[in-house]
C-alpha cells in the first residue's frame, strides 16, 4: 500500500471509530504529514545514472594482490632475499622492517576470456568471469593498518565518526523498495576490525545507516513478533495503535506523528517482506547449485550472495557484504586457500545471476579489501616450515569492478615488477568512491552534508572520477 | 521548501538590511574561501570594497542555476534572502563600512562581551513570570504573535519530570499534584525534583555525549575499559551537588593538578580518558598517541568554546579565527600530561581489600615460587629489551614488543625500570602480562608451557576472589615532558616549530605565566573574560528544554555557526549563569519556571503559518525522548526499574550475534537480576557493537563530542519497541500491575494510562481500547495456547495487548 492510500484508509478507518469533525487544520497537517512521511523516498541523482543499485563485497583484513590478481615472476626471484635499500627506504610497513625478505608467490597466472587477464589458479570461477571485471591493479591508500584503513576505504578518512559510502548513497538517492531498508550489510567469516563504522550513518541522520541482516536468527533485529503474538494480534495492535496515534495529532498537530504512523506501517511490511526475502527455497536447485548454497565450505557465504542478487532485485539501494578475514599475516599460501574456496565460487555465480535476472546491468559490483599485502615475507615464527605470510601494503593494491556503467574485460594501472609501487595509473581510494557515486548519478562534489562548520564529502578533500572504468 | 521560504521571510522581517548581520556573514562563509584573504581566485577578492563593474557579474553569477557557473560552486546555491541581501548591497554602492574588519574575525557575535541588556518592556505585562519571558513576548508581541496557554498540569509534570530527572511521575506524584491546589505547587515539584538523585543521572548523559563515553576502546581490538563509569560516577555526582560550573571545569581538565587534589577530582580527569585507544599491534604508539591529543583539543574547544577546531590541524581555520599555531599551543596543554590509572575505591572497599592483601600477594608469592615464574621471566625481560635495544635482531622478539607495548600502557616504562625500583602494581602488572603472553621461546617447551599455564589460572582465581578496589582513569602531569611542537600538515611523524600552552588569540590570553598549565586553560575557559563558555553551556540547557537552542547548532558557534534567535536573553542568561555562582541547578530553575516553558507544545494554525520552526517561543515544542529515556519509562511504566545511583555498567540481554560482529567477539555476558533493570545511562556502551536499542533511537556513536542528537524515525524503531523482548516484558509486567487492582475495565485503563502517560484517557481512546481488548480476549478464547508467559490469565494476557499498544504510541516516546 502506498503512503497516501495508507493515511486515507488510516483516516477512514479513524471516522468510523466514532471521530468525527476533524478540524480543519488538523486535516491540513495530516496532509502535510503525508508529504514528509518517508525520508526515504527514491530522489533523483544530480545526472543520467548508469547504475542503480551496489554490491560492495568488501574483503576485510587485505588480500594478497600478488596471489590473486598481479602477478610478479620477479618475486621467485628475489624469494628470501631482501630488497636493495634504494626501493625500500621510504617504506613505512606495520610490522615488518622493509629490510625483510622477498616472499615468491607459488601461484600459478593464466590468461582468461577474450581479454586475457591473468588471474590466480586459486580464483578459476572468478576468472572465468574476466570479461566482465575491471581489474584495477593500481589501488592505494596511506591507512597501513586495519580499522583505519577500512575507515578511509568505507568513509572517506580514517577519523572515526563519518558516513559510510552506504550511507551517502542512501543519503543521496533514498530508496526504491517499499518494504525493506535501503541499505543492507550482510557478514560471514569473523568479526572485523572496523567494525559498525563500515556501515554506520555517521553525522547523517540515522535512517541512513546500514541494516545488518543476520545470518541466524531474525534476519532483522526485532523482526519476529514476541512470542505467541500472532501476525493477526499484531495487525490488530498496530491497528489500535495507529487510530491512537491518529487521534492525539488532531490535538497536537504534529506532522511527526504521521511519520509515526508511516514508520510503523513500514515496519510490519518488513516482517511481511523479509521472511519471503530470507526464504531462498522457490530459488531453483541449479541456481543453488551455481552458488554452492547448501555446501561447505560455500554455504554461508553462498548465501549472503544470493540474499544480495534478491535484495537488489527487490530494490534495495546499497548491499555491503563483509567477509573476513583475508589478514594473512601467516601461513597465506594456505589460508588464502582456504578463503579462496568460500568465495570464489559464489561471487562468481553473483555475476551470472546478476546477469541472468536482467540485473547486472543495473548493478555495480565491487570487490577488494582495505589494503593489499607486502611482496616482503612476515615471519612471526621461525622454527616453523610453510609459516611465512605478508604485511599490510597500502602502497599497490588490486581491486576489481564489474556492473553497471563499468568497462568489464580490462586492466586499469601496472605495478612495478615486485609490485612494491604502482608505475601506471594510480587510483586512490578516493577516486574509487568518486567514480562509485559517479556511476550512480551522483557528483561527489556536491553531494554533500553540512556539519560542524562546514561541509563534508565522502571523498573528503579529493576523488577523481576514474574515466578508464567507465563503458 | 516552503519552510525555507517562510523562515526567510520571517527573518528578513526582523532585521534591516545590515552589512554586518546580513551581507558580511554571507560573504564570510560562502565567498571568501577563494576570494579572501588567504586565496584570491581569478584575483578577485571579496573581503573589501568591490568595483562597480564587478557587481553586475556577481549578481549574474549567484543567480544563474548553470552548474559549473554559479556562484558559489560547492554548496546549496544561495537562497533568494540571501541574494536579495546581496543585491541590496551592490545596489547601494558594495560600500565597506568603516567600522568593520575585514575577514570579520574579532567583529564575529559570538566573540563580543557578553551585552548587558536589561529585560525589555512588554505591553502584556500578566503573561510573564520572570526576565526570560520579557526576553521572548517582547519578541512575540513585535511580530503579532500570542504565546500558548500553559500546558494542562499532567503535561506540564511529565514534561518537567522527563526534563529534570529523566523519568516520567508516578501515579502519586500525578495525584499529589493535582490535589495541590495552593500557589507555588509548580515550583515545589521543580524543587523536589531538582533535590532528586535522579536528576544527576538525566544531566550527566548530556554531558556525557560531549566527553563520548564509552566502556571500551574503541578501534579493531575495542578491550572492554572495566573502570570507565567511576568517571560517570563523578558526573552524576557533581551535577547532584550543583558543583559551581568553573570547578566542575577545572577539576575536569586538570583536577591533579589543584593543590593538595583529592582523589575525587582525579577522578575527575577521567573526562579526558574518553579517548579512543587503538590497540592493533601494527600502530605506531606515537600516532595513537597524537590522536588522543587531537581527540582531546577538539573536545575540550567543542565542549567550553563551541568552536570546532579541528581544521587547524592541518592550516589556519578558513572560516573562525584559529589559526594552525594556536591549534598546536592548545595542544601543548595536552602533551603535557600522562595517562595514569589510579585508586579510586568506593565507599568501604579500602579497608576490606587493605585487611585482604598481605595474605593475596603471600599466596601470589607462593604459586610463582612453585612454579619457578621469577626465573622464566627474567629470560623474558631480558629477551623484550635486548628486541626493544636492538630491533630486527630477531623478528619473533619484535612482534612480542609490539603486541606489548600495544595491549599494556606502560609497558616499555615498566620494562626499563630496575625491579627493584617497580612499584607492587606494576610488578603484578607485568607478571600477569608474562603469564597471559609469555613470548615464543616457552611456547614451544611443553614443560615450561604447562607450568606457566597452571600459575596463571591459579592466579587468575585467586585474583577474582580478592575484595574489590575500585580503579579509575585519570591523567597526570608528565615528569618527562619535554615541550611540544606543531606538525605540519598535521602529519604526527613531521615535526614543525616548537610551541608553548596558550589559548586563542581571539580572546584574551591565558595566563601571565610562562609555561602555563591545564589548570590556567581551565581557569581560563571560566573567566570573566571569556564569553564564549557561559553562552555555550546555558544554550545548550536552553536546548534540552526546547529542543533547539537559541543558537541552533549547539555545536558551532563560530562564523559558519547559526545566529541566535535571541541574543540579548542568550547573554542575559550567559551573564546571570556566570554571576550567580555558576549554578546549574539555579539556571534550570530558571528556565523550567518560566511562562515560556510553561506554554502548551499544541500548534496554532497562526504560528504554523509564520513560524514553523518555532524559533520565536510562542509555543512549546513536542520532542522525542532520547534512546535512555525511552528505556527508562517503558521501566518506569512497568515497576521494573532498579532505583540504585552509580556503579558499574549493566549488559541488558541483547539478541544473540550482535555483540559477535566485533572483531574480537568479546562476550556480551548478560546480566541478572535487578541490573537487567537499570537505566538507560548505565547499559555497557562498546564502541564497535553498540547496544541495538541505543542505536536505533540515535544515541551518538561515542567517538567525537556530540553537543547535540538528531532525532531520526525509521521502521527498525518500530520493530525495537514491538518487539525486543526487553519492551514486551514491560509490557507484560504494566499489565501484571494493572490486573492486580480488582476493578472495572475503565479504572484498569485510567491506571494504565497513568503509569505510561502520566495521563487520563478520553472517551474515544476507551472505546477504542475496550474494543482492541475485546478482540484479544477472544483470541484467547480461541486459540488458548498462543499466550506464552506461564501463569498468566487470558486477562492479563489481553491486558498486556492493550498496554503494548500504549508504550508504543508516539505520546509515550514523546515529551509533549
Amino acid at each position: 500500500m502506498r503512503e497516501s492510500e495508507l493515511l486515507q484508509q488510516a483516516r477512514r478507518d479513524f471516522l468510523l471509530t466514532g471521530a468525527g469533525g476533524m478540524g480543519g487544520m488538523a486535516l491540513a497537517s495530516l496532509m502535510h504529514g503525508a508529504e514528509t512521511v518517508n525520508p526515504l523516498a527514491a530522489k533523483k541523482p544530480h545526472f543520467d545514472a548508469k547504475a542503480k543499485s551496489v554490491i560492495f563485497m568488501f574483503m576485510e583484513g587485505g588480500p594478497s594482490q600478488m596471489d590473486l590478481f598481479d602477478p610478479k615472476p620477479e618475486l621467485q626471484k628475489w624469494h628470501g632475499k631482501p630488497l636493495p635499500e634504494s626501493m625500500t627506504k621510504n617504506l613505512q610497513l606495520a610490522f615488518i622492517k622493509p629490510s625483510a625478505a622477498v616472499l615468491g608467490c607459488p601461484r600459478v597466472f593464466k590468461k582468461h576470456g577474450q581479454s586475457g587477464m591473468e588471474l590466480s589458479d586459486y580464483i578459476p570461477h572468478t576468472a572465468a568471469q574476466a570479461d566482465e571485471l575491471c581489474l584495477v591493479r593500481s589501488m592505494f591508500t596511506e591507512a597501513f593498518n586495519h580499522h583505519p584503513g577500512q575507515l578511509l576505504l568505507m568513509t572517506g578518512t580514517t577519523q572515526v565518526g563519518r558516513p559510510s559510502m552506504g550511507a551517502w548513497v542512501t543519503y543521496g538517492l533514498g530508496s526504491e523498495s517499499k518494504n525493506l531498508p535501503a541499505f543492507v550489510v550482510l557478514s560471514a567469516g569473523a568479526g572485523t576490525s572496523g567494525g559498525a563504522s563500515n556501515f554506520m550513518s555517521g553525522f547523517l541522520p540515522s535512517h541512513y545507516q546500514g541494516t545488518m541482516f543476520r545470518n541466524a536468527g531474525d534476519p532483522i533485529l526485532y523482526l519476529s513478533n514476541p512470542p505467541g503474538v500472532s501476525n493477526a494480534t499484531q495487525r490488530a495492535s498496530l491497528d489500535a495503535l495507529r487510530d491512537l496515534n491518529l487521534h492525539r495529532q488532531m490535538a497536537t498537530g504534529d506532522p511527526e506523528t504521521a511519520s509515526r504512523i508511516a514508520a510503523y506501517e513500514l515496519a510490519f511490511r518488513m516482517q511481511m517482506a523479509a521472511p519471503e526475502l530470507a526464504d531462498l527455497s522457490k530459488e531453483p536447485q541449479a541456481t543453488l547449485d551455481m552458488y554452492g548454497v547448501g555446501k561447505e565450505p560455500t554455504h554461508q557465504y553462498a548465501t549472503n550472495c544470493l540474499m544480495a542478487a534478491r535484495l537488489v532485485e527487490r530494490g534495495v539501494r546499497f548491499v555491503l557484504m563483509m567477509h573476513a578475514s583475508w589478514d594473512h599475516h601467516t601461513q597465506i599460501d594456505k589460508k588464502l586457500k582456504q578463503n579462496c574456496e568460500i568465495t570464489d565460487q559464489p561471487t562468481a555465480a553473483l555475476i551470472a545471476d546478476l546477469k541472468r535476472r536482467g540485473l547486472l546491468d543495473s548493478t555495480l559490483i565491487i570487490w577488494g579489501g582495505e589494503f593489499g599485502r607486502t611482496p616482503m615475507v612476515e615471519i612471526r615464527n621461525t622454527k616453523e616450515e610453510g609459516n611465512g605470510g605478508r604485511d599490510h601494503h597500502p602502497h599497490a593494491y588490486s581491486m576489481w569492478l564489474a556492473g553497471g556503467g563499468i568497462k568489464g574485460g580490462q586492466v586499469i594501472g601496472r605495478t612495478d615488477e615486485l609490485g612494491l609501487t604502482i608505475v601506471e595509473d594510480k587510483v586512490h581510494v578516493h577516486d574509487l568512491q568518486a567514480t562509485v557515486l559517479d556511476r550512480l548519478g551522483l557528483d561527489h562534489l556536491r553531494l554533500t552534508h553540512r556539519t560542524m562548520g562546514r561541509d563534508f564529502r565522502l571523498t573528503d578533500l579529493g576523488g577523481n572520477v576514474v574515466k578508464k572504468m567507465l563503458a | 521548501m516552503l519552510r525555507a521560504i517562510i523562515f526567510a521571510n520571517l527573518i528578513g522581517s526582523l532585521c534591516a538590511a545590515d552589512f554586518a548581520r546580513e551581507v558580511a556573514p554571507l560573504l564570510e562563509s560562502r565567498c571568501q574561501l577563494c576570494h579572501g584573504a588567504q586565496q584570491q581566485m581569478k584575483d578577485f577578492r571579496l573581503d573589501r570594497p568591490i568595483p562597480s563593474e564587478a557587481g553586475a557579474k556577481i549578481l549574474e553569477r549567484i543567480r544563474s542555476a548553470k552548474s559549473g557557473f554559479r556562484m558559489p560552486p560547492v554548496g546549496a546555491a544561495l537562497t533568494a534572502k540571501e541574494i536579495a541581501a546581496l543585491e541590496s548591497w551592490i545596489g547601494a554602492g558594495a560600500k565597506w563600512p568603516g567600522d568593520y574588519r575585514p575577514g570579520g574575525k574579532s567583529g564575529h557575535w559570538a566573540f563580543q562581551p557578553l551585552a548587558n541588556t536589561a529585560p525589555p518592556a512588554v505591553k502584556n505585562s500578566t503573561w510573564p513570570r520572570g526576565e526570560i519571558d520579557r526576553f521572548v513576548l517582547a519578541r512575540l508581541e513585535k511580530e503579532g504573535l500570542q504565546p500558548s496557554p500553559e500546558a494542562a498540569r499532567t503535561v506540564l509534570l511529565r514534561r518537567v519530570s522527563l526534563d529534570l530527572t529523566g523519568l516520567p511521575p508516578s501515579t502519586d506524584e500525578i495525584r499529589n499534584f493535582l490535589a495541590d491546589t495552593q500557589p507555588g505547587a509548580y515550583e515545589r515539584v521543580v524543587d523536589r525534583l531538582l533535590a532528586s538523585p535522579r536528576y544527576g543521572e538525566k544531566w550527566a548523559r548530556h554531558w556525557l555525549d560531549l566527553a563520548h563515553y564509552a566502556d571500551s576502546d574503541g578501534y579493531e581490538k575495542d578491550q572492554v575499559r572495566p573502570y570507565a563509569w567511576r568517571y560517570r560516577n563523578w558526573v552524576i555526582d557533581a551535577l547532584n551537588k550543583d558543583v559551581p560550573f568553573d570547578q566542575f571545569t577545572a577539576e575536569q581538565l586538570a583536577g591533579d593538578l589543584i593543590p593538595n587534589a583529592t582523589e575525587e577530582q582525579r577522578v575527575a580527569t577521567g573526562f579526558l580518558r574518553t579517548t579512543l585507544t587503538n590497540r592493533e599491534a601494527g600502530v605506531d604508539r606515537a600516532e595513537d598517541r597524537f590522536d588522543q591529543l587531537l581527540s582531546r583539543v577538539n573536545t575540550t574547544a567543542t565542549t567550553w568554546l563551541g568552536l570546532t577546531v579541528g581544521c587547524a590541524q592541518c592550516h589556519d581555520h578558513k572560516y573562525d579565527p584559529i589559526s594552525n599555531r594556536e591549534f598546536y599551543q592548545m595542544m601543548a596543554f595536552f602533551d603535557a600530561a600522562e595517562e595514569a590509572e589510579i585508586e579510586a575505591p568506593l565507599p568501604g572497599e579500602r579497608r576490606r581489600w587493605e585487611e585482604a592483601m598481605p595474605a593475596y600477594l603471600a599466596s601470589r608469592g607462593h604459586i610463582l615460587e612453585r612454579n619457578g615464574i621469577a626465573e622464566l621471566q627474567n629470560t623474558w625481560e631480558d629477551k623484550l629489551r635486548a628486541a626493544i635495544a636492538k630491533p630486527g635482531t630477531d623478528i619473533e622478539w619484535d612482534f612480542s614488543v609490539t603486541s606489548m607495548t600495544a595491549m599494556f600502557d606502560r609497558a616499555k616504562k615498566v620494562l626499563l625500570t630496575d625491579p627493584a625500583k617497580r612499584s607492587w602494581r606494576d610488578r603484578v602488572q607485568l607478571t600477569d602480562y608474562f603469564l597471559s603472553s609469555m613470548g615464543p621461546d616457552f611456547g614451544r617447551v611443553p614443560e615450561i608451557r604447562e607450568r606457566i599455564a597452571d600459575a596463571r589460572q591459579q592466579i587468575t582465581k585467586l585474583s577474582a576472589a580478592l575484595p574489590k578496589l575500585t580503579m579509575a582513569m585519570a591523567v597526570t602531569g608528565d615528569a618527562g615532558y619535554r615541550g611540544s611542537h606543531m606538525r605540519v600538515k598535521g602529519d604526527y611523524r613531521i615535526t614543525g616549530a616548537s610551541v608553548v600552552p596558550a589559548g586563542l588569540g581571539v580572546l584574551p590570553p591565558v595566563s601571565a605565566a610562562a609555561t602555563p598549565t591545564r589548570l590556567d586553560l581551565a581557569r581560563w575557559l571560566v573567566s570573566n573574560d571569556n564569553p564564549l563558555t557561559p553562552r555555550v553551556i546555558v544554550n545548550r540547557a536552553w536546548q534540552e528544554f526546547f529542543g533547539r537552542g537559541l543558537v541552533a547548532t549547539s555545536e558551532d558557534f563560530g562564523t559558519q555557526g547559526e545566529r541566535p534567535t535571541h541574543p540579548e536573553l542568550l547573554d542575559h542568561l550567559a551573564r546571570g549563569f556566570r554571576d550567580n555562582g555558576w549554578s546549574v541547578k539555579k539556571l534550570h530553575r530558571a528556565i523550567v519556571t518560566s511562562a515560556t516553558y510553561r506554554q502548551s507544545s499544541a500548534l496554532r494554525e497562526e504560528i504554523a503559518a509564520k513560524d514553523p520552526g518555532n524559533l520565536l517561543l510562542a509555543r512549546q515544542s513536542r520532542l522525542r525522548i532520547s534512546a535512555e529515556l525511552i528505556r527508562d519509562s517503558a521501566l518506569t511504566a512497568a515497576g521494573l526499574l532498579d532505583a540504585r545511583v552509580g556503579g558499574p555498567s549493566v549488559r541488558p540481554p541483547q539478541p544473540a550475534g550482535v555483540a559477535e560482529l566485533g572483531y574480537g567477539r568479546l562476550p556480551w555476558n548478560e546480566s541478572e537480576g535487578v541490573d537487567r533493570y537499570r537505566r538507560g545511562l548505565y547499559v555497557h556502551f562498546q564502541r564497535t557493537t553498540p547496544y541495538p536499542q541505543l542505536m536505533n533511537f540515535d544515541a551518538p556513536e561515542s567517538n567525537v563530542a556530540c553537543s547535540r542528537r538528531r532525532t531520526s524515525n525509521t521502521p527498525l524503531q518500530s520493530l525495537n519497541l514491538l518487539n525486543d523482548p526487553v519492551f514486551f516484558e514491560a509490557a507484560q509486567s504494566l499489565a501484571g500491575r494493572v490486573v492486580k487492582q480488582e476493578a472495572a475495565f475503565s479504572t484498569r485503563l485510567n491506571n494504565a494510562f497513568l503509569m505510561a502517560l502520566g495521563r487520563e484517557p478520553d472517551t474515544l481512546e476507551r472505546e477504542r481500547l475496550a474494543r482492541y481488548h475485546d478482540e484479544q480476549r477472544n483470541i484467547f478464547e480461541r486459540e488458548p495456547q498462543s499466550w506464552p508467559k506461564a501463569g498468566a490469565t487470558k486477562e492479563e494476557a489481553a491486558w498486556t495487548g492493550v498496554c503494548r499498544v500504549l508504550l508504543n504510541l508516539e505520546e509515550f516516546i514523546t515529551r509533549e
